[in-house]
């Protein structure tokens, strides 16, 4: 009886180590970054007088506004179509329950390299190769999708009955029929929604990529900005919010359509 | 008669120097119904499997329509796969396809991938389809999702499948298994009259020893890994069976 804890749950002594070391730490960063009141007083002053310079959103230079938000929308569809169909032979070539790893590794790790860098980064990496516009902005939400949606498709792909394939297997069908008519039927819904999500995911990267010259939206927004037009600005936010609703509401639209 | 299928000495070890099946030697031939009986784990689906080499033997010789299938690969392989049809214990169904794509996928040995990728299926295997699906019932359910039908529905599915593969021979592994006492009886019918229709050899796994009896011409009963008993039901007396499985309490 005598040797039982009197309070349950009690922090070991390195568990208490810990958490003094990470309020060590958080106190000691955010004295480095200045992170205090005062800074935060000032900006807020400043915030203030921009904010008032927003308002009422400027909607006067609407022709450049809807050449943006089309040009986003072109390059966000046509980079979720060839992210696609990229994916789907990625996809299967990297799925271990299918292919041997002599295969899968080599494409696992081009699939992680597609997904190491922010669309931002890829997008400056592609403005030096093909120059400044939407070329550019579609290659870099291209290897983005490539990077998050062959991941999702080799999941999918992993999680499939194997039962189903070995008896589609048993039929003597080739490796591509036992694809077409085991694999396929098993993952092409989980596959569409996936694709609905990359498209709006690809909406909103579209429009920050022009941020660094690879078009859209974003490069209207960033000269607007740098030409203190305050009140553009905030039509253009306004405009962007408006378009990841719809690309919010066609994501709602394309699962109910292929529920299942 | 020629056999259809001469096993010799076939082996099959998952890990090396524990023999799952320690050198089977069968001979099968005629129309009719086989049984393997034996206790779980004794290797009969490994030999099931390894006929049609969904499992890898080991070793051994396993002939079939004049060619060893231990050795084939590839094109060859697939080839003899697709005269081997199989029945598997939880039907194994494409889940998301129609019955009638179900039944179509026994066509896929013959069928190149740009063919199957558009459903071009041959009009002589879709008429061949619609009349495996009235033998068995199931005219109606042809556009029916596989993951809607009942238990005994999707095995009879499972063995239309094998049926469109016109295949030499049948295996089926615990067909009846997952299926009730009165579904389970249907299924084995089916299948002793696809053997008959089809002249085709059948090699059923089964549990269910009455059952055997039932249905099978004759019976193989397997213990730890090799063929203790092979010969007609009449000859499966109670000192047989506490061979096969050992025991005796569960006999009375």
């Amino acid at each position: 009886m005598s040797a039982r804890a009197t309070r349950a749950f009690r922090m070991t002594p390195l568990a208490r180590l810990g958490w003094l070391a990470l309020a060590a730490y958080l106190l000691w960063a955010m004295s480095a970054l200045e992170f205090n009141l005062a800074r935060f007083i000032l900006g807020v002053d400043n915030g203030a007088r921009f904010i008032a310079r927003m308002l009422p959103p400027n909607f006067e230079r609407w022709d450049l506004l809807v050449k943006g938000l089309t040009e986003s929308l072109q390059m966000a569809f046509v980079a979720s179509f060839l992210g696609v169909l990229i994916s789907l032979p990625l996809g299967l070539l990297a799925a271990r329950n299918l292919l041997p790893p002599l295969v899968t590794w080599p494409v696992r790790t081009l699939i992680i390299a597609c997904r190491s860098f922010h669309p931002v980064i890829v997008a400056i990496i592609c403005v030096k190769a093909v120059g400044f516009g939407a070329l550019a902005g579609i290659i870099a939400l291209t290897v983005a999708s490539v990077g998050f949606v062959g991941k999702l498709f080799t999941e999918a792909i992993e999680e499939i009955s194997m039962k189903q394939i070995e008896a589609v297997r048993a039929t003597g069908a080739s490796f591509m029929n036992v694809v077409i008519f085991g694999v396929m039927p098993q993952v092409m819904f989980r596959f569409i929604g996936f694709s609905a999500y990359e498209t709006d995911a690809n909406l909103r990267n579209s429009t920050m990529v022009g941020i660094v010259g690879a078009g859209g939206i974003g490069s209207t927004l960033f000269s607007a900005f740098q030409r203190f037009d305050y009140d553009y600005v905030f039509a253009i936010v306004l405009s962007i919010i408006a378009l990841i609703m719809i690309g919010e509401l066609l994501q709602v639209w394309v699962k109910k359509v292929f529920r299942q | 008669m020629t056999s259809a299928l001469s096993i010799r000495n076939l082996v099959k070890e998952y890990v090396p120097g524990k023999p799952v099946l320690t050198g089977i030697t069968l001979d099968i031939a005629g129309a009719d119904i086989t049984a393997v009986i034996g206790p779980s784990g004794t290797g009969k689906s490994t030999l099931i499997r390894c006929i049609n080499r969904l499992v890898e033997p080991t070793a051994g010789e396993i002939i079939f329509e004049g060619r060893d299938l231990v050795r084939l690969a590839g094109n060859e392989l697939r080839a003899a796969r697709s005269r081997i049809g199989m029945v598997f214990q939880e039907y194994n169904l494409v889940e998301r396809l129609t019955v009638m794509e179900n039944l179509l996928t026994g066509c896929l040995g013959r069928m190149p991938a740009w063919k199957a990728l558009l459903r071009r299926f041959d009009p002589e295997d879709i008429a061949r389809a619609w009349e495996t699906l009235e033998t068995v019932g199931l005219t109606d359910f042809a556009n029916a999702r596989a993951d809607s039908l009942s238990g005994g529905q999707r095995q009879r599915v499972g063995i239309s499948r094998a049926v469109m593969q016109r295949p030499a021979l049948l295996l089926a592994d615990e067909p009846t298994s997952s299926l009730d006492p009165k579904t389970s009886v249907e299924i084995m019918e089916l299948l002793a009259q696809v053997a008959a229709t089809k002249s085709i050899p059948v090699i059923i796994n089964m549990h269910d020893v009455e059952l055997a009896r039932r249905f099978a011409r004759r019976i193989i009963g397997m213990s730890g890994g090799g063929v203790v008993y092979d010969g007609a039901p009449a000859g499966l007396d109670d000192a047989i069976l506490k061979r096969i499985y050992g025991g005796e309490s569960w006999l009375h």
